[in-house]
């Protein structure tokens, strides 16, 4: 066979569209590292997610039914021929069910963060996840379906119910992509409720419910406690992150014998690898009698509002 | 007729991608989830040959990285599923004629594109790959690939085939 001369000619045109491709990709990879915020092929991007954006939006709205159908097939396969009348009506009034518990759940979540959204002030874009990034991509991101049409642009805060979520990368007419806290690229400026000292948050772009966030503290002599609480220290102007929102508890805390520094694991209240319900901030917090007085300054007394530890 | 077959292939790709990060992402093992995509591209070799392949795999993967919610630089997977067109594309005649050869088809071309996305990240430094993750990633995104393809890789050949009924070349 490799002696005929069409699988040569294939051979060839095979390589030379490999050559050309790779040639292509590397191409596209430097004019998008070198941009950098101003990369050339973020118009391309922001294309590419007006199109994907609302098949993912319409695919979550079809996946969460054909999800429990799979769970209920695998239920109703053992049952005799002869039930299969009892079954079909089983497995309808299961589906109801089972439908009527995610619906359930959904208005219990959206409960919360309104509640959330009138305890501290904060207007809040609610949004459902309907896209997460691979593992094998490295990189912890979600696609919301809230975008533009909606108020949602870049750099603004995402919370949950319980807490901080992470910032708007970009956003779409109705999608937007989400940096979660956890990933490994992100910075969030944090504060210890109990003493007031200042630190960095950085994810460590693990998945599921291990993920930690370390806090390096600004102050080399400061001691975190383990059970402190770590809120967000806040942006000026409220952009990326506003201030005061809780993210974590510390759940270790090692000291380095090397540089003398202290570093604590941070556990993020959200539960990141089963977000669902989230809220975009799009409005400051109310301005308040605490707003004249410290000039924006943060704000941490109002834990109690942030249920669903 | 070459413009429909374009625009379906095409569809194909982005249904791929869409249930990958979707559907998917409910399914997914320690955060991986099948590279549907990778399949897509894989059956497009198969049938097609290496050229189509690969450059189907370097629209497939820019695809995958422009589209939310991939973040970083463009073109990694890109060349990646290129890659992994061009080595499918090499072993068509086996892969046309045996289940098992199709399976190892895929295995090889999953373990070469995941490899070669993760390599551009460390050359890159971007952000959260480093070497221990990758080591964690690749086995299970490789044995997904493979657990899915029975599901995937003869359904898209086929659709393939109905889409160019011209007869291949062997």
């Amino acid at each position: 066979m490799p002696s005929r001369p069409t699988d040569r000619d294939d051979g060839r045109r095979a390589r030379t569209a490999l050559a050309l491709c790779v040639l292509t990709a590397i191409t596209v990879m430097t004019l998008d590292g070198a941009g950098g915020d101003d990369s050339p092929v973020d118009p391309l991007r922001a294309a590419t997610a007006e199109v994907f954006g609302p098949m993912q939006t319409g695919a979550a709205a079809v996946g969460t039914p054909v999800v429990e159908l799979v769970d209920l097939v695998g239920e109703a396969r053992g049952l005799r021929e002869d039930n299969e009348r009892l079954a079909e009506q089983n497995a309808a009034m299961r589906s109801e069910l089972a439908t009527g518990e995610v619906d359930r759940t959904r208005l219990a979540e959206y409960d919360a963060l309104t509640g959330v959204a009138e305890g501290t002030g904060f207007d809040l874009v609610p949004a459902r996840v309907v896209a997460i990034g691979p593992a094998q991509a490295f990189a912890r991101t979600v696609t919301v379906d809230a975008g533009t049409a909606d108020g949602v642009h870049a750099d603004l805060t995402v919370v949950d119910a319980s807490g901080l979520v992470g910032r708007v990368l970009r956003a779409g007419r109705h999608t937007a992509t989400v940096l979660l806290a956890v990933d490994a690229g992100s910075v969030i400026g944090g504060r210890l409720d109990r003493s007031m000292e200042l630190g960095f948050l950085r994810g460590d772009g693990g998945i599921g419910a291990d993920a930690l966030l370390s806090l390096d503290l600004v102050d080399p002599e400061a001691v975190p406690a383990e059970g402190d609480t770590v809120v967000t220290w806040g942006s000026r102007g409220g952009s990326p992150y506003v201030a005061g929102v809780p993210v974590g508890e510390v759940t270790r805390v090692h000291a380095s014998a090397g540089d003398q520094s202290v570093t604590a694991g941070v556990r993020p209240f959200a539960d990141m690898s089963s977000l669902d319900l989230v809220g975009v901030v799009v409005g400051p917090r109310r301005t308040g009698p605490r707003a004249v007085l410290g000039g924006g300054a943060p704000y941490a007394g109002d834990d109690a509002r942030w249920g669903q530890r | 007729m070459s413009v429909v077959r374009s625009l379906a292939v095409a569809l194909l790709v982005a249904v791929a991608i869409t249930v990958q990060v979707g559907l998917f992402a409910h399914l997914s093992i320690a955060g991986v989830v099948p590279d549907l995509a990778l399949l897509v591209v894989v059956a497009a070799a198969i049938v097609r040959g290496p050229a189509y392949g690969t450059v189907l795999g370097l629209f497939a993967g820019l695809a995958v990285d422009l589209a939310p919610p991939a973040d970083g630089v463009a073109g990694r997977w890109a060349l990646a599923l290129a890659l992994a067109g061009w080595l499918a594309g090499q072993a068509r005649g086996d892969a046309r004629q045996s289940a098992l050869a199709t399976l190892v088809t895929v295995a090889v071309s999953s373990l070469a594109a995941t490899s070669v996305y993760a390599l551009s990240g460390l050359v890159l430094s971007e952000p959260g790959v480093t070497v221990a993750r990758v080591v964690e990633v690749l086995p299970v995104a490789v044995l997904y690939d493979v657990a899915v393809t029975p599901l995937v890789v003869p359904l898209a050949m086929l659709l393939l085939r109905r889409l160019d009924p011209t007869p291949v070349r062997w």
